[in-house]
């Protein structure tokens, strides 16, 4: 990739349920993308969980990685999304 | 690392409160395709839009894509087209190929074929004036506007009378659709030269070869931070909304810069406008009936506004480093659920949006008036914002869409992001005889100010 943006954030929302962990950092392991920091939170059975990734060295585009996330994400029924570090840091960091 | 509060905020502010970003546009500038033959002019313009905004789309799409943030509409605004008309006899050729670029680069809108007549009009400026119905009503995307006053040199009366009658052709061309053609011409006083918004949208003589720039939206984010804060004094309320707009413009700051980096093209401006939709939940009236009015357009409306448009601007400007275009809350009625409530109730009239256009963005947009309203009586209307804006030192406009056939009452169906107007009065009197005067009212006086 020739973007110089490093970082991304990685959100699951949905129900609780076996193997979100799991099923997500497999496909982040598969495109080489280094998981740097992970929270988690479950609150009356509502998954919520919040990871920061390294994507300087993914071996595919960031708009694959998008695309395979949000289809884990179909397939065990929670919403999976990644957006790049920036967005976060612009609106609350001056 | 992970402030997770401030994560959950952002995707909440996206989901549920409608953060988005209004537009990216990119302004481009027409003057190396002057020539005087129609035809290669039509070609040269064609050409450049298409090159320079060939990537417009798909960088917008990929800046979605990378920051989760939806970009609604990716516009192209030009050169005033009468600048480049000067030596050809005929405008509508030049309609058309801004037209056909703007469709083949898959941009929502292209703005700029106007004509900046705020003292005087050339023979260029009047042609192109007088082909802005046929214009409009044969093209889809083009949008026109026509600068018609300025603190600096008054109001061409000439040419507010010119526009009324144009308003009125341009409804009537486009009869089958209410008169939709209306809703892409706008009148200004003050234009600025680098609005990102349409239709107002055009690339002025004083800018570079191009630059893009990004309009922000965000009136839901507003609301839901005022819910909050249930009966707090009216100071705590701007500080609110400054530190919404301040989180709501980094995002339009992100997304111009990266823009600009991606498409190899200078950053212009972020324009902090709070702009609303039809959508439920993204609506200027709502954030002024969240302060305390039962509804929009009652007394307090106006203060309500005043603290709104100055609190935008003050969280905006630190969030960006170049602030612009017209930067403060757009009150456009068919483009607003909770004005057209207020207007449909009757607590919103044409007079009480007059007044608030005083203390905010632009003027009397998106407004529908009975079909048989006069031509004189447009430019009356065209005339009195032109004041306020003269007189005020601010940018004011006026698009109105006199629906033909269309009486007080009914509904008028504008589509998409337009949304839908109830037709509103205007005075029965006639203004025509002080419209057909013409001649210039002069600059104002800067000082003795009361």
């Amino acid at each position: 990739m020739t973007d110089s943006v490093s970082k991304a954030v990685v959100t699951v929302l949905g129900f609780d349920q076996k193997g979100i962990i799991a099923r997500v950092s497999n496909v982040l392991y598969h495109h080489n993308v280094n998981i740097l920091d992970i929270s988690q939170t479950v609150i009356s059975g509502y998954f919520n969980m919040i990871m920061l990734v390294d994507i300087s060295a993914p071996d595919c585009p960031f708009s694959r990685l998008k695309e395979e996330l949000g289809q884990t994400g179909n397939e065990i029924g929670v919403q999976i999304r990644i957006q790049k570090n920036e967005i976060f840091e612009a609106m609350h960091q001056i | 690392m992970i402030n997770t509060n401030e994560i959950m905020e952002t995707l909440h502010m996206i989901d549920q409160e409608k953060l988005d970003v209004r537009t990216i546009t990119m302004g481009i500038s027409l003057f190396e395709c002057v020539c005087d033959d129609e035809r290669r002019l039509a070609q040269n313009i064609y050409d450049r839009v298409t090159s320079q905004a060939e990537r417009l789309v798909q960088v917008g799409e990929e800046i979605e894509r990378d920051f989760g943030v939806p970009i609604v509409n990716k516009r192209v605004a030009v050169t005033p087209a009468a600048l480049v008309c000067g030596a050809v006899k005929d405008p509508l050729k030049i309609a058309m190929a801004l037209d056909r670029a703007g469709k083949a680069v898959g941009v929502d809108f292209i703005g700029g074929y106007t004509a900046l007549v705020q003292k005087g009009m050339t023979q260029a400026d009047r042609r192109l004036i007088e082909s802005i119905p046929e214009a409009l009503a044969s093209t889809d995307i083009l949008c026109s506007s026509v600068n018609v006053a300025s603190t600096r040199a008054g109001i061409n009366m000439d040419a507010v009378g010119l526009c009324g009658q144009v308003i009125k052709d341009l409804a009537e061309k486009t009869r089958e659709k209410d008169g939709l053609g209306c809703a892409k011409l706008v009148v200004f006083c003050n234009a600025v030269e680098d609005n990102p918004f349409m239709a107002g949208a055009f690339f002025g003589p004083g800018e570079g070869d191009s630059a893009v720039s990004v309009g922000v939206s965000g009136p839901g984010t507003v609301k839901r931070a005022l819910e909050k804060i249930k009966d707090a004094p009216l100071d705590v309320v701007a500080e609110t909304v400054k530190r919404t707009a301040f989180r709501v413009t980094r995002v339009g700051q992100l997304v111009a810069r990266e823009a600009s980096r991606r498409l190899r093209v200078p950053f212009g401006i972020v324009d902090l406008s709070l702009a609303p939709t039809p959508a439920v939940g993204d609506s200027v009236a709502h954030i002024l009936e969240e302060m305390g009015l039962e509804r929009c357009g009652t007394h307090g409306s106006t203060a309500a506004l005043a603290l709104l448009n100055d609190a935008v601007k003050k969280g905006g400007v630190m969030a960006s480093s170049q602030v612009g275009g017209l930067s403060g809350a757009f009150i456009p009625l068919s483009e607003d659920i909770g004005m057209i409530r207020a207007a449909e109730e009757g607590a919103l009239t044409l007079d009480k949006l007059e007044a608030m256009t005083c203390v905010c963005s632009v003027g009397l947009d998106m407004i529908a008036v009975p079909g048989d309203t006069s031509a004189e009586t447009l430019s009356a209307i065209i005339a009195d914002e032109a004041a306020i804006g003269m007189i005020n030192t601010k940018t004011t406009a006026v698009r109105v869409i006199p629906a033909p056939g269309r009486k007080v009452g009914d509904k008028v169906e504008f589509g998409g992001l337009l949304g839908w107007a109830p037709v509103i009065p205007v005075h029965p009197f006639s203004s025509a005889a002080f419209i057909r005067r013409g001649g210039r009212i002069p600059a104002p006086l800067n000082s003795l100010k009361n």
